[in-house]
């Protein structure tokens, strides 16, 4: 018998859960989120924003380190790894609780402990003492996320071989670093590590870093980086990661067939993550796992009616932002609203390494792919006024339009603050603005965002700047 | 800079016409308002003025040429102190695009005068492009600014080469939007080219933002800049598209869809191509037969009254009406004037607006989807047999006119259209239309609808024909009239409300003199 009975229950509360839980409450909804560890899920407690805090030091430190630049000076420069966790944990922890406030503002029920699929709209909930009690709901929404996902021979063990979790709490400083994977977690921490003084290399196994970006972007990148100290290697495969006292050595397969041994003080694995589909109770129902990833349909249902999932559990991009938008329709068509399934070309990534990488849409070669005649604006930072006072002026704002239509197929963005920048064309593709509303639209002068304009302009052979 | 003087759309179910004479020829000055060609519509010769002042530097298109699409370029005219050397490749290039071959007049139709609420400024309207839209891109460039248009509007008018300063706006305001361009370019080759051709590209960077979509009464249609964009270049009329996105907003996805499945295109090519779908196949070899081409007056009614048949509902009432009181009122008319000749017509098309205002439900006009137009006054459309077609000019606001002045209105308006000579809003809207055939000796008929009108009377020939009367067969003069509605808009018991309202002023012709 089911103690409780609700309309929807969500299962786990990070970004995508809780947020489906407020929506439905805010629709009327009796619903109630089961976490079996902490409220804001990955995102907010060991992800999104806890590696902004450690990324504003180190992006802090980089701006002391240039101190002189600015006119400034700054002696005996040093900091306390310590501190600079402490503080990040302190910004999750603020959060976390800002969290629990929303859901019991809004009456959501907060339920702790590990949520199964129990059958019968029933979800039966396991508490850290072992006390289990069962639930029930005519909707239940698995929002259990994802996890780091690890290689044959590539284990984290939490000591030296570290995943996000790890990577996020250092006790000490390494000296030096491997990064494994150039996605766009383990390039933040790269950048990290790289700008509080560590020797950092980074292996990509594909043929370049931040693979999903546009080609030229990536390239940017990866100038920027090794400009900055970092080795980066790609097409690149680590076999093999033997652990030492305190130290590892990588065996790393090189792009032109060589093998290569590195000895690094710790390692970091971001070579993707996978869904935590495990022990949710899929195993008798008809939900759909494929790869990792439960499979769902436009309006987030599983094969089992009454059962969705939404975010990093039903696959990629595996973007907090992503996973909200996922809980807000899902839970809207549930309550009969009028909603639109998610457009997955609208959903912008952003990674916040030094420089900052932003994108929405298609890349160039995506979009020349799907068939589209493009035409390409680009804007370097070098001509913005803003990015040159502010000492910034790497960077390049590029868009693709269909030639045809006007459509802004993509827009992708390296330097400085670029990802706040990326909302504007987000936007605009959401409106579904052409390249004319774009060139009408006044952007405030002096800032980063003219650029945006300009690579507009440039796209049709109009740019004023440059 | 040099002045295009444009092929006009005299109607706006005018796709293409005959240049029939130039006035001017090359070297000649020109003043406003001088006359500088005649065109020959499907409806009638209208004569293009000039609007600027200027020297006609180049004839693009000779004298006698038929079928010359609307907006094409037809000669050039030069401003003070231009030489012939200034015509640009632009304005020559033009008529070497070749005209699209199935977009017709939709476009127009919608957007024309079916609104009797707006006639004043429609007939401005189409007035004013006979003026003007000969004339110049200088009118537009400079008027450019001071007519209201949305900024899509300006582009394509600007791609097709449609003269803002001649269109009329349909928007909020009289603000000229999409529709009223397009409308105005229908059949336009410059839009053609600007679409396909290789300066496309180029061509949509220029002008800033698309504006909002507006459907016939100017009611915004929402729908994202780049479905807009795309409805326009793939010839949809958007406010046919259903949206999906927000609100029901239009977005790309609903003309990507509509584009798959071929709706809301504004034309029907279907409907004007394909002759030889309709060659009989199955004549012996050697009979006499031949295939004549269509003239554009004959295509036009083709099409309107193939619509007519295949999209309206119609249903017929018919009623015999005594004509011997009538006749007698008339006879003393006549004889006691001599300035005019009025005829049984006339007072059928009196008994027709009376009835209208006494059975307003019938004197209305189907719209779109979910909307009709109800008419406040009774402006009937009367058919006259011309040459080679028919054509149905407009005795306007009959209900207030006597019989002298519908009389006098109908010799004017029949004369003028035999000759090729009524001027577009003399022939186009109506809320009602009369078709007589008593003349011919026809006793009863049912007429096709004018669409979008709701009613047409067809009116037999009245002869003696035996009646009973109080039991009595007595010979009387009886005119069989049968009425085709729209089922759309006007049910059997009003259809048959206004047929008893016209039978009885027919019948008893006194009460048309009250």
């Amino acid at each position: 018998m089911a103690e409780k009975e609700y309309d929807l229950i969500v299962v786990g509360a990070g970004p995508g859960g809780y947020v489906a839980a407020i929506r439905a409450a805010q629709l009327g909804m009796k619903a109630a989120v089961i976490e079996r560890e902490h409220l804001g899920g990955i995102c907010l407690n060991w992800g999104c924003i806890p590696t902004k805090a450690l990324l504003r030091t180190s992006e802090i430190k980089h701006l002391i380190d240039n101190a002189d630049a600015f006119g400034l000076t700054v002696k005996d420069v040093s900091f306390d790894v310590k501190k600079v966790v402490a503080r990040s944990r302190g910004v999750a922890k603020q959060l976390n609780q800002g969290v629990g406030h929303l859901l019991k503002k809004n009456k959501v029920d907060v339920v702790m402990g590990t949520g199964v699929l129990a059958g019968g709209g029933k979800v039966r909930v396991t508490d850290k003492d072992g006390k289990s009690s069962e639930l029930a709901a005519k909707h239940i929404i698995l929002a259990t996320g994802a996890r780091a996902r690890s290689l044959p021979g590539l284990e984290p063990d939490g000591k030296l071989i570290w995943t996000y979790k790890e990577a996020m709490v250092p006790e000490t400083m390494p000296k030096s670093l491997l990064v494994i994977g150039s996605g766009a977690i383990g390039i933040e921490f790269a950048s990290f590590y790289s700008d509080l003084g560590a020797d950092v290399t980074v292996i990509e196994v594909m043929d370049r870093v931040l693979p999903v970006e546009d080609e030229e972007i990536s390239a940017m990148a990866r100038k920027a980086f090794e400009k900055q100290g970092m080795t980066i290697h790609t097409g690149a495969k680590v076999s093999g990661l033997q652990t030492g006292e305190d130290e590892v050595t990588a065996t790393v397969e090189m792009g032109d067939g060589k093998t290569e041994k590195i000895t690094v003080d710790r390692v970091i694995l971001a070579v993707g993550i996978t869904g935590n589909v495990e022990d949710i109770g899929l195993e008798n129902t008809k939900v759909e796992v494929d790869r990792g990833h439960v499979v769902i349909n436009e309006w987030m249902e599983t094969g089992e009616p009454g059962v969705y999932a939404i975010g990093d559990l039903a696959g990629p991009p595996w973007l907090a932002h992503k996973a909200s938008h996922e809980g807000v329709i899902c839970v809207e068509k549930i309550a009969g609203e009028k909603v639109h399934p998610l457009n997955a070309a609208n959903i912008p990534g952003c990674t916040y390494c030094r420089p900052q990488v932003a994108s929405v849409g298609m890349t160039e070669a995506k979009a020349k792919e799907a068939g589209h005649e493009v035409r390409v604006g680009r804007f370097p930072f070098l001509g913005n006024g803003k990015a040159i006072a502010l000492g910034d002026s790497e960077g390049l704002i590029k868009t693709v339009f269909d030639a045809k239509t006007g459509e802004l197929l993509g827009a992708h963005m390296i330097g400085a603050e670029v990802t706040e920048l990326i909302q504007g064309y987000t936007v605009a593709r959401t409106l579904e603005t052409t390249e004319a509303e774009l060139m009408e639209n006044i952007f405030p002068h002096p800032t980063l965002s003219e650029m945006m304009h300009e690579s507009v302009l440039d796209a049709y052979g109009r740019a004023i700047h440059f | 800079m040099t002045i295009k003087i444009l092929m006009p759309a005299l109607s706006p179910t005018m796709t293409e016409g005959n240049l029939a004479k130039w006035h001017v020829k090359e070297g000649d000055k020109v003043n406003p308002g001088d006359i500088i060609a005649e065109i020959e519509t499907d409806k009638a010769t209208m004569e293009v003025e000039a609007v600027d002042e200027g020297t006609v530097g180049k004839i693009l298109v000779s004298e006698g040429t038929e079928g010359v699409p609307v907006n094409k370029t037809i000669g050039v005219l030069l401003e003070e102190g231009e030489e012939a050397s200034a015509i640009g490749d632009d304005a020559l290039e033009m008529p070497a695009d070749k005209a699209p071959s199935g977009e017709t007049a939709d476009a127009g139709q919608s957007a024309t005068s079916r609104k009797a609420d707006e006639k004043q400024s429609d007939r401005a309207a189409t007035g004013g492009e006979e003026k003007q839209t000969g004339a110049s891109a200088k009118k537009s460039s400079t008027s450019s600014a001071d007519v209201k248009a949305s900024p899509l509007a300006r582009r394509i008018a600007e791609q097709t080469g449609v003269d803002l300063g001649a269109v009329d706006g349909s928007g909020p305001h009289g603000k000229i939007v999409r529709a009223d361009v397009e409308a105005a370019a229908t059949g336009s080759p410059g839009g053609q080219s600007s679409k396909s051709g290789a300066r496309a590209s180029t061509d949509i960077s220029t002008d800033g933002p698309l504006p909002e979509a507006v459907d016939e009464d100017g009611n915004r249609i929402a729908a994202s800049p780049l479905a807009r964009r795309m409805a326009a270049q793939a010839g949809l009329d958007i406010g046919k598209i259903s949206g999906s996105g927000p609100d029901g907003r239009i977005v790309k996805r609903d003309i990507d869809a509509a584009i798959e499945k071929g709706t809301g295109t504004t034309t029907t090519p279907a409907a004007e191509e394909k002759p030889e779908a309709r060659t009989p196949a199955t004549r012996a070899e050697g009979d006499a037969s031949e295939i004549v081409k269509l003239s554009t007056m004959r295509k036009v009614i083709a099409k309107r009254m193939a619509e007519s048949k295949s999209q309206v509902p119609h249903f017929y009432l018919t009623m015999d009406c005594e004509l011997d009181e009538l006749l007698k009122i008339r006879k003393t008319l006549n004889e006691a004037q001599d300035d005019v000749k009025i005829s049984v017509n006339d007072f059928v098309i009196r008994a027709c607006a009376l009835a209208l205002m006494d059975v307003p439900a019938a004197n209305v006009a189907y719209e779109t989807e979910g909307e009709m137009r109800q008419f406040h006054n009774a402006d009937i459309s009367v058919a006259v047999a011309i040459p080679g077609g028919l054509i149905t000019p407009i005795v306007r606001d009959a209900e207030k006119k006597g019989f002298r002045q519908i009389s006098a209105d109908m010799k004017d308006l029949a004369t003028r259209a035999r000759d090729g000579k009524l001027s577009p809003e003399e022939y186009q809207g109506g809320s009602f239309s009369v078709s007589n055939l008593g003349m011919f000796g026809v006793k009863q008929f049912d007429a096709v609808i004018n669409p979008p009108q709701a009613c047409i009377l067809a009116v037999g020939a009245g002869e003696q024909r035996p009646v009973v009367k109080n039991g009595q067969i007595v010979p009387a003069t009886v005119m069989s009239c049968t009425l085709s509605v729209d089922h759309r808009v006007v049910d059997g018991a009003i259809g048959a409300e206004l047929l008893g309202a016209i039978k009885r002023y027919v019948e008893n012709p006194a009460l048309m003199l009250l």
